[in-house]
């Protein structure tokens, strides 16, 4: 027992509550490493019995994420000639020949465009009405506060209903525009309710001060409060910007071939035949990674963002 | 309906966020070409290269796996979508995309270009091509011919001692089974056995609950053990035809063969998890769409000797096979038919038929499989001649969507979940239907 | 211009100053700032909400542009309320939530109360938990129906090697039984680490004077944490159960992707068979309906438990 205080736990329980936690740790990062791993393997070895754990690691799971192959019959493997690249001589172990880019990469620009450009609009409009909603006497503030919120209660493909029907009137099925527009709504409660938060915490005498330096009202804002807000703004992109980014329900029902996002299409990759495990391990990993920066970037406000603000830490 | 208003309004609130970030791109005159993303999609890439070269148009393709190929080309059909400009679309949907006028009707274009629908198997003319069934009025080419049947390891049917034993215990030869208890015979025979030191089971089939998986495989059984869509002689009339006693009793088949000797987990499984499954060497036998067998005739571990074709087996009530394939419509929302059509009639000819062919694509032209060499081109080609001539389709009404709804669910429940009876399946499968038809006016 | 000026400028000034500015007034900024966000969430939610609900007596289909709609007031309603299978996949869908709701709560509070006796680096094993729960839940979802075959899954091969079974003996996903746990597994190791960040938070704002004053007098610590730390966390708790209540309910992405509703009907929640009905047979207005009832359910069920909460918040 520690002798400074008397609430502090003793080193055993401390080693016996760390090793318990390191070991949920392991257990619960398996899948993840495993999805790692199958990227690195060959399609008999991702599919061997029992499990292979050590394995001659390729990147023919890379290769056929970014290509589709055709099989090619003997006289056209003759006249294609010795394959040139690495990756040709991959896909000649089985007598196929690159035919061409796969969709991946556009379907994870897509994802790129759609995931910023919507975070962009929901961070600046949920900016001003935070900002709004912190500092003026908006008429039934509590109410359109509550309303906001309300909106991501419903589920998904509730919601995709009148969408893909006012969508279809407007043009706006499968394209850009209607998904970041979608998005945008979706997130502003988000954004609307975090920001908020942090603009609550900056206290109100900064700009009446400088209003009293003969800051306009606008100024006062922009020079004083956004700076300010800075971090509290960034974090709340990025979850605005995971959100988007891991978003299926409305992307599979919305999008299908010029706007669809990674998260529709990775389940759908498939080799020759079957499912290509190693392609779509290769694909999630390319596809999951970035958000687990963002959570390492994030951890100090993570709490925050999962609850809309409840909580905070 | 009087949604002008509500419209106008959505025009309206949309104007904003369509203004503030443009409109996205559109594309040159390119073309693109929807299909389900399988092995043939991958070789007609490698044939409409010939098109590119000819036309000087540049070919887009877009393919989504078997399971979502329905769910998102219907969306996008009836979105109104302007992505496809040519669609390979399934069989069944001829008759919604026919009534919607969602595909152009080609009628005046092949005669104009001279083209036949004669010169094309018949099934699949009917299959594929026709709304109302029967009826010259054409929405699509066949483009691709398919049908369920089998595959079987034929090294594992040719061991000595294999032969031996299942001689012993059935009194006849390990060999392709004539009929549908005699599949289940061997099925039953493999069932975890241990062949080269592991452990098989009999067979793949399909279970697939999502699409349409399920429904492309039991139905087979159904059809040989007396199943009929409804009263040949009165449309529509189900009851007595959908759950006749033959009905039944081959729906309890497909559930026993089922239960009896499928691998582990394969509840879920349609094309590509039976090809897992045979390709791995875990079944003796598959059932599966005749388009894998290039795929498995050139596979590294199971192909060419090692493997053997046949038809599906004969029932007591009849010998059909659930047909499968497709036909290549023009999409009427596409800004590009006329390059769409020439499309069509580039693939019609006949020595891009023929290559089409030797790539792995099974042409429906009558002249390519006719040909006398046809039959012995490949080792499955005589199957697939063979298969082609017993084909039974599922309903092709615009109302296909939730027929096949209701079935799916009412087999998967029977036969991987093991609710209630056969009887109360197929009973349940007559109220189902009965609703939709009812609601569509045709009953 | 430093903090710290403005600091002592605003020590120095009553707020009602503040009132005096010059460009546009408080009241001009104040809509232009909120204007854009009520627009968007009129044309993207409240707009469709009643065209919903407009659609939700009509018999309209949008795979049938050409046939006649029309009005049937409450029929699509009385439908769906008096549909079998409907009140089925509301039961397994009350089954997922329910089970999700007690493993979660109890792994991830025991998870949040070990992080909370602070071993050397806690912080970081604490985000390398929390990595499921920011992954996409579709692409996931579909690799852990790679993890769950029973030939070549690592779940089967982990679990038979344990438990001294054949790991193909049995199937998570396709046997009827063991499928709706199947997706309670995914998504309990998914989000365990939410519940776990709001109870850390939770255990964090207990002072620790509370418990000296408790040590003082000599309660135990079984008692403590009864009298301490279970009722001043409960509130935290309860935002937690509620947020994962109400995503649950929507729970589709991921189940979709794992087991597609199969075996039968078995893991079919109620967004999945609701998306059947809008997205695969097209019944539109049928579905609208469906998406109204669902809609008033959840917003009932969570305004009553909101209601709860505040009594719990304010004791």
């Amino acid at each position: 027992m520690s002798s400074y205080s008397i609430t502090e736990p003793s080193k055993r329980q401390k080693w016996a509550a760390g090793s318990f936690v390191i070991f949920y740790a392991v257990v619960t990062l398996m899948p993840l490493l495993w999805i790692i791993a199958t990227g690195f393997k060959s399609p008999s070895d991702a599919i061997a019995y029992p499990p292979k754990v050590v394995f001659q690691p390729t990147l023919e799971g890379y290769v056929n994420l970014f290509t589709t192959r055709t099989r090619a019959t003997p006289e056209m493997l003759v006249q294609a000639g010795e394959p040139k690249t690495w990756y040709d001589r991959i896909v000649r172990q089985y007598d196929m020949v690159i035919a061409g880019p796969s969709r991946y990469g556009e379907r994870f620009l897509n994802s790129v465009i759609i995931g910023f450009g919507s975070t962009f609009f929901a961070i600046v409009l949920g900016t001003a009405a935070a900002y709004a909603f912190s500092r003026f006497r908006v008429p039934l503030k509590d109410d359109l506060l509550f309303f906001i919120l309300s909106t991501r209660m419903m589920p998904p493909i509730a919601v995709a209903i009148p969408i893909f029907l006012m969508f279809r009137q407007l043009g706006l099925n499968d394209t850009h525009a209607g998904m970041i527009l979608l998005y945008t709504a979706i997130n502003l409660s988000l954004s609307v309710w975090l920001i908020h938060g942090f603009i609550n915490e900056i206290p109100i005498e900064y700009e009446e001060a400088a209003l009293i330096d003969g800051y306009t009202r606008f100024q006062a804002f922009y020079k004083v409060v956004l700076p300010q807000a800075t971090t509290g703004i960034a974090s709340t992109a990025i979850f605005c910007l995971i959100f988007a980014w891991n978003e299926y329900a409305l992307a599979a029902l919305l999008t299908s071939g010029t706007a669809q996002t990674a998260p529709p299409f990775i389940p759908t990759i498939i080799g020759t035949g079957g499912q290509d495990w190693p392609a779509v391990a290769a694909g999630a990993t390319i596809f999951l990674l970035p958000v687990m920066i963002f959570t390492i970037l994030l951890r100090k406000h993570l709490l925050r963002g999962i609850t809309f603000g409840a909580v905070r830490k | 309906m009087k949604s002008k208003l509500f419209n106008s309004a959505a025009a309206i609130g949309l104007l904003f966020g369509i203004s503030a970030f443009g409109a996205t791109g559109a594309q040159a005159a390119d073309l693109t070409l929807c299909w389900a993303a399988w092995d043939p999609a991958n070789a007609l890439v490698e044939l409409s290269k010939d098109f590119e070269a000819k036309s000087g148009n540049k070919m887009k393709f877009e393919f989504v796996p078997w399971p979502n190929f329905a769910d998102r080309m219907l969306n996008e059909l009836n979105s109104g979508g302007k992505l496809c400009d040519l669609l390979i679309g399934d069989s069944q949907w001829i008759g919604g995309a026919a009534e919607n006028k969602q595909y152009v009707k080609l009628n005046d274009f092949f005669d104009k270009n001279g083209i036949s629908m004669k010169d094309f198997i018949p099934a699949t003319v009917t299959g594929y091509a026709e709304w109302p069934k029967n009826t010259p009025n054409y929405w699509a080419l066949p483009a691709f011919g398919d049908v369920v049947g089998w595959t079987y390891r034929k090294d594992w049917f040719a061991k000595p001692e294999l032969q031996a034993e299942f001689k012993k215990k059935y009194s006849r030869d390990l060999a392709v089974p004539k009929s549908l208890d005699e599949l289940k015979d061997i099925a039953t025979f493999f069932q975890g056995r241990d062949i080269d030191g592991k452990k098989v089971y009999g067979a793949a089939i399909y279970t697939e609950r999502g699409s349409e998986g399920i429904t492309m495989g039991a139905m087979n059984a159904l059809y040989n053990f007396g199943f009929q869509y409804d009263n040949p002689a009165k449309p529509y009339e189900l009851q007595g035809f959908v759950n006749s006693e033959g009905a039944v009793k081959g729906l309890e088949f497909y559930k026993s063969l089922y239960d009896c000797c499928t691998p582990p987990g394969a509840s879920d499984w349609y094309m590509s998890q039976n090809i897992d499954a045979y390709k791995s060497g875990q079944v003796a036998m598959q059932m599966n769409f005749a388009f894998i067998w290039p795929g498995v005739n050139a596979d590294a571990n199971v192909g060419g000797d090692k493997s053997g074709y046949f038809p599906m087996p004969a029932g007591p009530g009849g010998h059909f096979a659930q047909l499968g394939g497709q036909g290549i419509s023009v999409v009427a929302n596409s800004a590009h038919q006329e390059e769409a059509l020439a499309y069509i009639k580039w693939f019609a000819q006949k020595d891009v038929q023929s290559k089409w062919w030797t790539l792995g694509g099974y042409s429906a032209l009558s002249s390519v499989v006719n040909d006398p060499s046809f039959a012995t081109s490949q080792p499955y080609a005589q199957t697939f001649l063979d298969s082609m001539a017993i084909v039974k389709d599922f309903w092709a009404e615009p109302s296909y969507a939730s027929l096949m709804q209701a079935t799916q669910k009412r087999f998967h429940d029977y036969v991987v979940a093991g609710k209630g009876t056969a009887k109360e399946a197929m009973d349940g499968l007559v109220a189902d239907w009965t609703k939709v038809f009812k609601d569509e006016g045709k009953m | 211009m430093s903090p710290t000026q403005f600091e002592r400028a605003a020590e120095a000034t009553p707020p009602i100053l503040a009132k005096k500015i010059r460009g546009l007034s408080d009241r001009a900024i104040a809509w232009i700032f909120v204007a854009p966000t009520i627009f968007l969430l009129l044309a993207i939610n409240i707009f469709p909400l009643i065209w919903t609900i407009r659609l939700s007596f009509t018999n309209f289909r949008v795979n049938r542009p050409n046939a006649e709609v029309q009005f049937v007031g409450l029929d699509n309603y009385r439908r769906i309320l008096s549909d079998a299978d409907i009140w089925l996949t509301m039961q397994t869908t009350a089954h997922f939530l329910i089970w999700t709701i007690v493993l979660q709560v109890l792994i991830g509070f025991s998870l949040a109360y070990l992080i909370n006796k602070k071993f050397r680096g806690n912080d970081l094993w604490t985000t390398i938990i929390v990595f499921p729960m920011m992954l996409s839940p579709a692409v996931v979802g579909n690799f852990w129906t790679f993890l769950y075959q029973p030939q070549i899954g690592l779940f089967n091969y982990v679990v038979g090697f344990l438990t001294h079974t054949d790991p193909s003996s049995f199937s998570m996903i396709g046997d009827v039984n063991l499928a709706p746990w199947a997706i309670v597994i995914v998504d309990t190791w998914m989000w365990t680490p939410f519940v776990m960040l709001i109870c850390l938070a939770g255990l964090r704002s207990i002072p620790g004077s509370i418990y000296e004053a408790a040590e003082c007098d000599r309660a135990s610590k079984w008692r403590q944490f009864w009298t301490i730390t279970l009722p001043m966390v409960l509130p935290f708790l309860m935002l937690a159960v509620l947020f994962r209540g109400i995503e649950n309910f929507k729970m589709f992405d991921l189940v979709v992707q794992l087991t597609g509703g199969g075996p039968g009907s078995i893991t079919e929640l109620t967004s999945i068979n609701l998306k059947r009905e809008a997205f695969e047979k097209w019944r539109t207005g049928y579905s609208s309906a469906y998406a109204v009832i669902l809609f008033v359910t959840v917003f009932g069920l969570a305004s009553i438990y909101v209601k709860a909460l505040n009594k719990v918040k304010e004791r």
